[in-house]
């Protein structure tokens, strides 16, 4: 690995700052570097992070199926990584032109990156440095403990999937907003609202007499209000103070923070050590997980920009032709499948558009007259501010969930494709299912990543209980001695994981032999199930 | 399929039970309602889609080789690798090197199967909600993402259901595979001995000398021979004239000048090598009619793949192998590869597969100089419901053969009950009389892997 000529910087430089002309925000040194194929082996299992700690897995081939690599997939790896400075990676024969490109591309995710609120817990520190330190720290640890310590590694990562990520990020938003649920947002938000005796009237008259209270008394008005209050409600503050100490334990579903606050085996003064392995699992799992939640975004947004920043570039005149060949590979929706670049793009410049004509708001919903809405256009001006606050502000099942809408869906004429077997011609069809947008939405929605939700407690006879929250998916079963075996032994005791497991109902079948390839159409029962690890072996029950 | 038919019609009139009559006439629709036999076999699942996270910065903007993340990075030497898998073994977890077989795309198309130590890493992941095996593919599926003209159902591309070569992994790929899959059994026989503890081969008591004793030009001797070796002289000639110092460094040599001894002339002369014949003879027998699609398939043919490469190991390399396939009718197929991935619709008659191994071995004397393997693996199914003609014919393989065994992988198709071919071993009493020679291993569909080695160890052991 060498870093990108001298020449090669100027224009790297120069596409920053036209950049920061259009707006974008980030910092200012990166770093280039050329790599070579061979780099690009060892870099590759390394998520692109060059120091990142070693083990053996990465040096062996990972079985990834076709089919399952769509069922976990790991995290992208990009020609960029979130560092401070940001490191890229280029080829080393790549003409200038597309050079220019692929930096606007990069700058575009390194803004995306530094700005994306989902990325906040990755603001403060430079993770190559830290992976670097904990690579060492698992070398230093080898060299004390041996293969012990690769087994702790292999048991954590089993649930690296499961860390709580969105605690984390709504914990450093409470730390930035500095301060607790008060009494008065108890009292309006929770009280009132999920309270005993919640009624809209109630509420609104509440706050009525909230905001003439502190008309009146514009010193002491709230004092007054809230006592007025506890004095109608003797049980408030009991229970104020009740939910704010619950904040802490509820919403366990943090599988390896919370082994490593309880688990009775790492706290024997002999496995300490492991303590720090599965921090390091942890925290690097943490850093990597905004990343596959933004994955349409992240690249929309880059291919957004390098789309309209190479355009306006006066220094690569006469390479459009080239530029729209490369670019078309990229950006294109695909007959059959979803690009996320493609996809991405073409709702940022759909919302841009959209934004630009004043229909985002309440207005423009309250329109129902399809002449009325396509006419309709406030000429704002406002199209770009609006695409910088969803690349500030949403991940991708927001800007999914949010934004595909049938406008969206008929501009690009986007559908569902449907698979079906033709017997007859023994091959599998690939049709037009849906050109709805609500479906169309379920499917990008249905293929982002979400790992199974778990919550996880404590019995009394101090095993685990692992609960899965049904979302109408089974887990993988292949998977779960491996997993549990792990966390049986980073608990030391007993593990039981609670699932639902679907059962296919057969229905009655012909007695007649001749009709058998007409299966009949199954149906099927979901049933809860209880896995349990002792001992090494894993056993299932029926719990329902 | 008119002398299926009348095959089914003499079997019918010799009686049948209502269970023979159903598989049989299942089998028979299936090989009649399919024009060509060779799609006859059960749907595999539908074909997977790209996914979103797929798509990868390096990869679409035409930097570097496709996607290294999913390329092998052999850095460890296997050995390396097998020595921690069995650390592991020893400190109580399960092993996690898996004996993979992977498709390596070559050039042009023409990709290789490789065979390579894989692992899996466990997470708790959702997984679909399973679909119908031979449905229709449609169901709970949310389908694909797709963009362009076409009106809500209609039909904008298909696939043909049987599997390209190449796609995948597990059995059954690409053509010009069987080169490279040779090269690594030796690897992968090794592996599986090492590793799965597969039982070394006993010696039998008496000792085959196996060596013959070829004459070939291969020795070198100075001064006088048969033929002259021109390379060799000429680099003894300089040698001397270097000795000499007649020939210096960096200046140009004067052929003309040099010195030439009759010592230095190196001639070939004829001598006697060591040359190895194969010792063993194995036969990998495998039903392929109409009731053997898809699980059954692969389980057999898998299994097969490590019994080769376990005798390749122990025999090291010295092994011939004949394939041979059956419906009603038997063949012999010229290489792995046939064996591997061709399947027909057709009856099932097992007898007809041992009739014609008995008969190679017959004609060929193979008895005389090999030790000799019979490996058979079906569904189970045989219209000769007790074996009347299929049980001579194995009394008469027992007696040449080293070990037969017999692995029955079940369909499913008519639930869990003991096979035919199962029921006439297990009533003929071969089984017990004969343990040393004949084995039997009934695998449920759902085999794994382990499974698979599980079932080798009892056929070998």
């Amino acid at each position: 690995m060498e870093l990108i000529s001298q020449h090669a910087k100027r224009i790297m430089e120069g596409c920053k700052e036209r950049a920061r002309q259009a707006g974008l925000r980030f910092q200012d040194e990166t770093l280039e570097y050329v790599v070579t194929n061979r780099d690009m082996l060892e870099l590759g299992p390394k998520i692109m992070i060059p120091t990142l700690y070693d083990y053996w897995v990465q040096e062996v081939e990972v079985l990834r199926e076709q089919g399952r690599y769509e069922l976990y997939p790991n995290n992208p790896y990009e020609t960029v990584i979130n560092t401070r400075p940001p490191i890229s990676y280029y080829n080393d024969n790549n003409p200038d032109w597309l050079n220019v490109m692929i930096f606007y591309h990069v700058i575009g995710h390194i803004d995306f990156f530094q700005n994306n609120l989902f990325f906040r817990h990755t603001w403060d520190y430079d993770f190559t440095g830290r992976a670097l330190a904990d690579k060492r720290l698992f070398a230093k640890l080898r060299s004390e403990k041996g293969r012990w310590v690769d087994y702790v590694i292999e048991f954590a990562r089993t649930i690296d999937n499961l860390v709580g990520y969105f605690d984390v990020l709504a914990e450093s938003r409470e730390q930035a907003s500095a301060g607790n649920l008060s009494l008065l947002d108890y009292y309006f938000d929770v009280f009132l609202q999920r309270g005993p005796k919640s009624s809209v009237s109630l509420y609104s008259q509440e706050i009525a007499r909230y905001n003439r209270l502190l008309k009146e008394y514009p010193e002491d008005g709230e004092i007054r209000f809230l006592k007025s209050v506890t004095e109608k409600h003797a049980e408030l503050e009991a229970l104020h103070a009740r939910k704010l100490q619950e904040k802490k334990s509820v919403g366990r579903t943090d599988l390896l923070q919370f082994l490593m606050e309880y688990s009775p085996f790492l706290h024997q003064e002999k496995n300490r050590w492991m303590l720090m392995i599965l921090e390091v699992i942890r925290s690097t799992s943490l850093y990597f997980q905004p990343q596959i939640r933004t994955k349409i975004l992240n690249e929309g947004w880059a291919s957004y920009w390098h789309d309209t920043l190479f355009l306006g570039d006066d220094r690569i005149k006469g390479h459009e032709v080239d530029y729209a060949i490369v670019n078309a590979k990229v950006t294109s929706m695909p007959r059959v499948g979803l690009n996320p670049y493609a996809l991405g793009m073409r709702l940022l410049q759909y919302l841009e558009q959209q934004a630009e004509k004043g229909r985002t708001g309440l207005e423009y919903y309250q329109t129902a007259d399809r002449r009325q809405r396509q006419d309709f256009d406030r000429a704002t001006g406002k199209g770009r501010d609006y695409v910088f606050h969803l690349r500030e502000n949403y991940c991708d099942s927001m800007f999914v969930n949010s934004f595909i809408d049938q406008d969206f869906v008929d501009q690009h004429r986007l559908f569902v494709v449907g698979k079906r077997l033709n017997k007859e011609r023994m091959a599998w069809q690939y049709y037009v299912k849906s050109r709805k947008a609500a479906d169309y939405k379920a499917m990008v929605a249905d293929s982002l990543y979400h790992p199974p939700r778990i919550e996880v407690t404590v019995a009394e006879n101090n095993a685990l209980i692992l609960n899965h929250i049904f979302e109408g998916k089974p887990l993988l079963r292949d998977f779960l001695q491996g997993v549990m075996l792990g966390v049986e032994y980073l608990w030391g005791d007993e593990v039981h994981l609670y699932t639902s497991v679907p059962i296919p109902m057969k229905a009655g079948r012909e007695s007649d032999g001749q009709a058998k390839e007409e299966t009949p159409k199954r149906t099927i029962s979901w049933k809860r199930f209880r896995y349990t690890m002792k001992d090494k072996t894993l056993s299932r029950t029926l719990v329902e | 399929m008119h002398r299926l038919r009348e095959l089914y019609q003499s079997l019918e009139a010799g009686g049948l039970s209502e269970t023979q009559r159903r598989v049989i006439e299942r089998e028979l629709s299936m090989a009649e309602q399919v024009g060509d036999p060779d799609l006859a076999h059960l749907f595999g699942p539908a074909p997977v889609g790209r996914s979103l996270y797929s798509y990868v910065d390096p990869d679409i903007f035409g930097q570097g080789n496709g996607s290294p993340a999913v390329s092998m990075v052999a850095a460890q030497s296997l050995d390396h690798l097998l020595q921690r898998d069995l650390q592991r073994e020893k400190d109580g977890f399960p092993r996690k090197i898996r004996v993979g077989k992977l498709v390596k795309p070559g050039r042009d198309g023409d990709d290789k199967v490789v065979v390579i130590p894989t692992t899996v890493e466990e997470k708790l992941v959702h997984d679909r909600v399973p679909e119908e095996e031979e449905g229709d593919g449609e169901g709970q599926d949310p389908g694909e993402g797709g963009a362009g003209e076409g009106e809500e159902g209609e039909v904008i591309g298909e696939q043909p259901v049987r599997e390209q070569p190449g796609g995948g992994s597990g059995a059954g790929q690409g053509q010009g595979g069987s080169h490279e899959l040779e090269s690594t059994v030796y690897d992968l026989g090794r592996i599986l001995t090492e590793q799965f503890a597969l039982p070394n081969l006993r010696d039998k008591g008496k000792k085959r000398s196996l060596t013959r004793f070829a004459y070939d030009l291969t020795d070198r001797n100075r001064g006088f021979g048969q033929i002259l070796d021109k390379k060799a002289t000429l680099k003894q000639v300089i040698q001397t004239n270097i000795a000499l110092g007649r020939v210096q460094a960096g200046t140009q040599v004067d052929t003309g000048n040099l010195l030439i001894s009759p010592r230095d002339r190196i001639y070939r002369i004829l001598s006697k090598e060591k040359d190895y014949e194969s010792q063993a003879v194995v036969f990998f027998v495998r039903d392929y009619s109409g009731s053997m699609g898809g699980k059954p398939t692969e389980l057999v043919v898998n299994q097969h793949v490590l019994i080769y490469a376990w005798l390749s190991y122990q025999y090291q390399n010295q092994v011939e192998t004949r394939f041979i396939l059956h419906d009603t009718e038997a063949r012999e197929v010229e290489n792995f590869q046939a064996y591997y991935s061709m399947q027909v619709a057709g009856g099932t008659q097992v007898a007809s597969a041992y009739r014609l191994v008995n008969q190679i071995v017959a004609e060929e004397e193979l008895a005389r100089d090999y030790s000799i393997y019979v490996f058979h693996g079906t569904d189970g199914d045989d219209w000769d419901t007790y074996g009347e003609e299929s049980l001579p014919e194995l009394e008469k393989m027992l007696v040449f053969a080293s070990r037969v065994g017999i692995t029955i992988a079940e369909n499913g198709l008519e639930g869990s009950r003991r096979t035919e071919v199962e029921k006439y071993l297990s009533k003929s009493g071969l089984l017990e009389s004969k343990k040393e020679l004949l084995r039997l291993d009934v695998m449920a569909k759902e085999s794994t892997e382990a499974r698979i080695i599980e079932g080798i160890k009892h056929l070998i052991s």
